[in-house]
């Protein structure tokens, strides 16, 4: 009776971490404590509200965890067709805010579908060429692009170019990774090149102004190009060793825009410098290759699509939004992965590692 | 659900993530490329726009000079005043906010009016006066209710002040608003950083002529601003040094009593040492008020100065150029003996008369003075001896003696816009006037400039400086009116030395002869009356100059329009052996100068020398005439 007690709560805690891939636990913790040191500077008013965002996600990443594959395979249509539903409403009927309709208000929450399709893109697909698995043909393909192509129109007419394009990459990855061959992704890259000058009619103005505002932003310092101007200023005044934490005056004094959300990186790298940027970059770069480990060892088709692309998800973010703060790519509206402020792209993150740990899991059960 | 294992499906999948993982390689070199673009190699670059960002130099103002006179009475010192002052930069809708501040304090169309006019000039992080000079009342008002205008405050400022009022206007000048010309002259001399945050300029005057002094060197605040331009922290703080002091030669004293002589006339008075060429007074009547301009006139208030018949907004004593009158004749006699062209005891006999061609010169004195000798010309002001002497000096000869007493020059005096004058010669027709008629100059000419009248045009400085120089036997001094400038931070006097510009080349016998025969001019000719009863030996010369030429008619001032009278003028300086004081007294449209002139000197003179204060302006002395015998 005396080792009971112990013992009771060993195999309780046993039960609770085996769904868990430790090493890519641990390095989501350690992004997760960068990412509450940095909010401790660019908006320590938020640490609180941020710390139970990441519990929730992290609750949530368990539960996804815990899941099997099949079980995820399962959910997959029936989430993306919520999913289309849903932005089909938000079309309808969605609530406008800053001049787009992305939000729809369910009456006892709003939620962003959009968000959803994050996730259940590269589900379904996953899903959907797990089914083709033996005989795989170029009319698979086309069917996949078309079931790509209705959610990515859908969030571009919001409009929202940003979330569309992840939507859209996280998509391709699938497709990418499924095999289809070097032709016809040759073929598409230059449809997609032909086509720019097209597509760019269908752009709304602020869109192309940032785009314009990437190739010169100090065309317009006080407008436009202020985010870009001010971000890259605080990066570069950074330096090799950084500021110091609190110690970034761009950061400090405001001249960072957004920087708690889309622009934390700018925060970070003042402060920390090109050590403090590589450090980060490295952490990702062991989250992608962990991420590819998992891929590479799953046993199924189902469970390498989906792990090849929800890595290539989390890379997406991490380079656009890094790529963006710095200058080199334009501004579109994508969180730092799990260190931007942020409930709903935390969860949705966390549901990705979730399926990762879950994928892994089962590789490790067929094996027993 | 099935699993299934197919080698050559897995292997296409392994060497597509490779792919991808080459891919992600790739991107993130290019991104740490970039960071080492930022933040090595261009981090210099960077680092100072981060540092320009967040640090803004916030000019401190320094207190401008005091100028004080000999005495060290303050003429133009500064005060504190509480001011409403906006910073546009924390405000979202100035209009909105001017709108409501109304309601609390009171706010003119012309207040706003200039304030935008400010904003438009203003650099960023500025606060902005829209109202001055708030009343205790109006101060406290606004406190209770500044919760409600965030970006507004009360701050207290230094004001430019001329405690006598109207008083020395156009010596003391005053200061406004910079304008665009100001600015000329603030980049001429490299001076826009030590201008930024300051508001004024001397406009007219010593404030003028001194303003590099006066304005002393600004300070500078660092202060770390946010984004929105909020000043966060002071980071360092370099103290703003005042201006330097000015302390005058004048003498206010003398300066309100000579003022104060002119009663309501116009005119100009010119009082100088003549052992330094200090000046003791500078009057230019009538004055104005100088405190109406420092906060920008009104334009009711300066409509009434521009516009006023009376221009009192001209400086007389340096820009009014008038004929000299009988004061030329002692110049006149001095050019005589320095070219021995007479003797003192040479006499010429005067008909009332005097006739050059076909031309009659008349003397004032109906029948004339009889014999005349130098002594006589000058103390009776004998008009016929000196178009003689004029006729035999010939008009150069003339020119050049009275060039060497500064007459039709610039004096130099430390007040900016002096005016020449006009010295007539042959050689100043000829660059006069166009047609080759006119530029000739005329032997009949000269005649009258003999008296002082006809082409000859002075300005009252140069008189004043003719008679000091004259009174301290040839030698000729600047005028000036600043004796010291000290250095306000190591109160170091910078002094003007009284440096003697020349020494006129004369024989002292020939000056003791003319100052002889002005001492007569105050004891028994034209200044006698004027000066009855003096406790001290004075030496003068009475003049009259002609506004309107009567053609030979009788002249009668009291039956000719004010505007039309002849000027008054005197010199003079005492005490005769020994001067002290020197001036030159013009009373405009005042008749003769015994009558006019003469009185305003005897009360200079008698407070300079003895301390005696008049009870009233000098009194026009009706009885007094140019010749004793009317």
């Amino acid at each position: 009776m005396k080792r009971a007690f112990p013992l009771v709560v060993r195999a309780w805690w046993q039960r609770l971490i085996s769904p868990l891939d430790l090493p890519l636990l641990g390095i989501c913790g350690l992004l997760l404590l960068l990412a509450v040191g940095v909010m401790g500077s660019a908006s320590p008013e938020r640490i609180g509200s941020q710390l139970t965002n990441m519990a929730l996600a992290l609750v949530i990443m368990r539960v996804v965890a815990g899941l099997s594959p099949q079980r995820l395979a399962s959910v997959a249509v029936p989430v993306y067709l919520v999913g289309i539903g849903l932005l089909i409403g938000v079309a309808l009927f969605g609530d406008i805010s800053k001049g787009a309709r992305r939000w729809l208000n369910l009456g006892f929450m709003r939620v962003q579908p959009s968000e959803i399709m994050k996730i259940a893109m590269p589900l379904l697909l996953a899903w959907f060429f797990h089914q083709r698995t033996t005989r795989l043909r170029l009319v698979d393909f086309f069917i996949a692009a078309l079931l790509l192509l209705v959610p990515v129109g859908l969030i571009m007419r919001q409009p929202d170019l940003g979330t569309a394009l992840l939507v859209l990459a996280a998509g391709f990855y699938v497709i990418f990774f499924a095999g289809l061959s070097w032709k016809i992704l040759a073929g598409m890259a230059l449809t997609a090149l032909a086509a720019a000058p097209v597509a760019w009619s269908f752009l709304h103005d602020y869109q192309r102004n940032r785009i314009l505002t990437l190739l010169d932003p100090e065309k317009d310092p006080l407008g436009k190009g202020f985010h870009i101007i001010q971000s890259t200023i605080a990066i570069g005044s950074g330096g090799i060793f950084g500021k110091g934490w609190r110690e970034g005056t761009q950061a400090q004094l405001e001249f960072i825009p957004e920087h708690h959300t889309d622009f934390i990186f700018a925060v970070f790298a003042e402060e920390f410098g090109l050590v403090g940027n590589v450090v980060l970059l490295t952490l990702y770069g062991m989250l992608i290759g962990r991420g590819f480990v998992i891929a590479a060892q799953a046993t199924s088709l189902f469970g390498r699509l989906l792990a090849g692309s929800i890595t290539m998800i989390f890379f997406t973010y991490a380079f656009v939004n890094i790529g963006m703060v710095s200058g080199l790519l334009p501004v579109v509206g994508v969180p730092l992965p799990l260190v931007s402020y942020g409930g709903t792209s935390l969860v949705t993150l966390f549901i990705g590692i979730g399926m990762l740990m879950s994928i892994h899991k089962s590789r490790m059960l067929v094996q027993k | 659900m099935k699993i299934t294992h197919d080698d050559n499906a897995l292997g296409k999948f392994h060497s597509r993530l490779a792919v991808a993982g080459g891919f992600v390689l790739l991107c993130f070199v290019l991104l740490v490329l970039r960071f080492a673009w930022l933040q090595i190699i261009q981090y210099g670059y960077y680092q100072t726009r981060a540092e320009d960002n967040r640090i803004s130099l916030v000019p401190i103002t320094p207190s401008r000079g005091l100028i004080v006179d000999r005495n060290n009475l303050q003429l133009a010192n500064n005060y504190s005043a509480y001011t409403l002052e906006i910073t546009p930069a924390q405000i979202d809708h100035l209009e909105r906010t001017i709108d409501d501040l109304a309601t609390v304090i009171d706010i003119q169309p012309k207040d706003r009016k200039r304030f935008k006019k400010l904003l438009e000039e203003s650099k960023n992080f500025e606060s902005l006066p829209i109202r001055s000079r708030l009343t205790d009342e109006e101060v406290a008002k606004f406190v209770a209710q500044r919760y409600r205008f965030p970006g507004v405050d009360v701050k207290a400022r230094l004001f430019r002040h001329y405690p006598k009022g109207a008083f020395a206007s156009s010596t003391l000048g005053y200061i406004g608003r910079i304008t665009d010309r100001d600015l000329d002259k603030i980049e001429a001399i490299d001076q826009e950083a030590n201008y930024r945050g300051t508001d004024h300029f001397g406009k007219t005057g010593l404030e003028q002529h001194y303003e590099f002094e006066l304005h002393g060197t600004t300070g500078f605040e660092q202060v770390e601003v946010d984004a929105g331009g909020r000043a966060v922290r002071t980071l360092a703080r370099t103290a703003p040094v005042p201006g330097n002091n000015l302390t005058l030669t004048l003498d206010a004293e003398l300066q309100s009593i000579a003022e104060q002589a002119f009663g309501d006339r116009k005119g100009a008075l010119v009082a100088i040492e003549p052992s330094t060429g200090g000046v003791l007074a500078l009057v230019s009547m009538p004055n104005y008020d100088p405190n109406l301009f420092v906060d920008g006139i009104d334009t009711q208030s300066w409509k009434v100065l521009n516009e006023s018949a009376d221009k009192p907004m001209v400086n007389r004593a340096l820009n009014g150029a008038y004929p000299p009158g009988s004061t030329f004749k002692p110049f006149m006699a001095l050019a005589a003996l320095a070219y021995g062209k007479r003797t003192p005891h040479q006499t010429i006999f005067d008909p009332g008369f005097y006739t050059f061609g076909n031309h009659t010169f008349r003397d004032d004195k109906k029948g004339g003075h009889g014999t005349v000798d130098m002594y006589k010309s000058i103390v009776e002001s004998c008009d016929t001896y000196y178009y003689m002497l004029a006729n035999d000096l010939g008009i150069d000869n003339i020119a050049r003696f009275m060039a060497e007493f500064g007459f039709g020059n610039f004096t130099g005096i430390d007040i900016e816009g002096e005016s020449k004058g006009i010295l007539p010669s042959t050689d100043w027709k000829r660059k006069r006037f166009k047609s080759p008629a006119q530029q000739k100059w005329y032997a009949g000419e000269t005649i009258s400039v003999g008296i002082g009248q006809g082409y000859n045009a002075y300005t009252p400085i140069q008189l004043a400086q003719a008679v000091a120089t004259l009174a301290h036997n040839g030698t000729m001094f600047r005028p000036h009116l600043v004796k010291f400038i000290t250095d306000s931070r190591t109160g170091v006097r910078k002094l003007i030395e009284p440096q003697p510009l020349k020494k006129i080349d004369l024989n002292p016998e020939h000056i003791e002869v003319i100052k002889q025969a002005m001492i007569g001019v105050n004891k028994e000719g034209t200044g006698a009356r004027a000066f009855a009863g003096a406790e001290y030996v004075s030496a003068g010369k009475t003049g009259t100059a002609q506004v309107f030429s009567l053609k030979g008619a009788d002249y009668k001032h009291h039956s000719i329009k004010q505007e039309l009278r002849d000027h008054a003028l005197f010199i003079a300086f005492a005490p005769a052996n020994a001067p002290k004081i020197a001036l030159a007294v013009l009373v405009e449209n005042g008749g003769f100068g015994a009558q006019a002139a003469a009185p305003i000197a005897r009360q200079i003179f008698d407070y300079y020398l003895l301390g005696k204060r008049p009870k009233a302006p000098a009194a026009v002395d009706e009885a007094a005439v140019e010749r004793d015998d009317e």
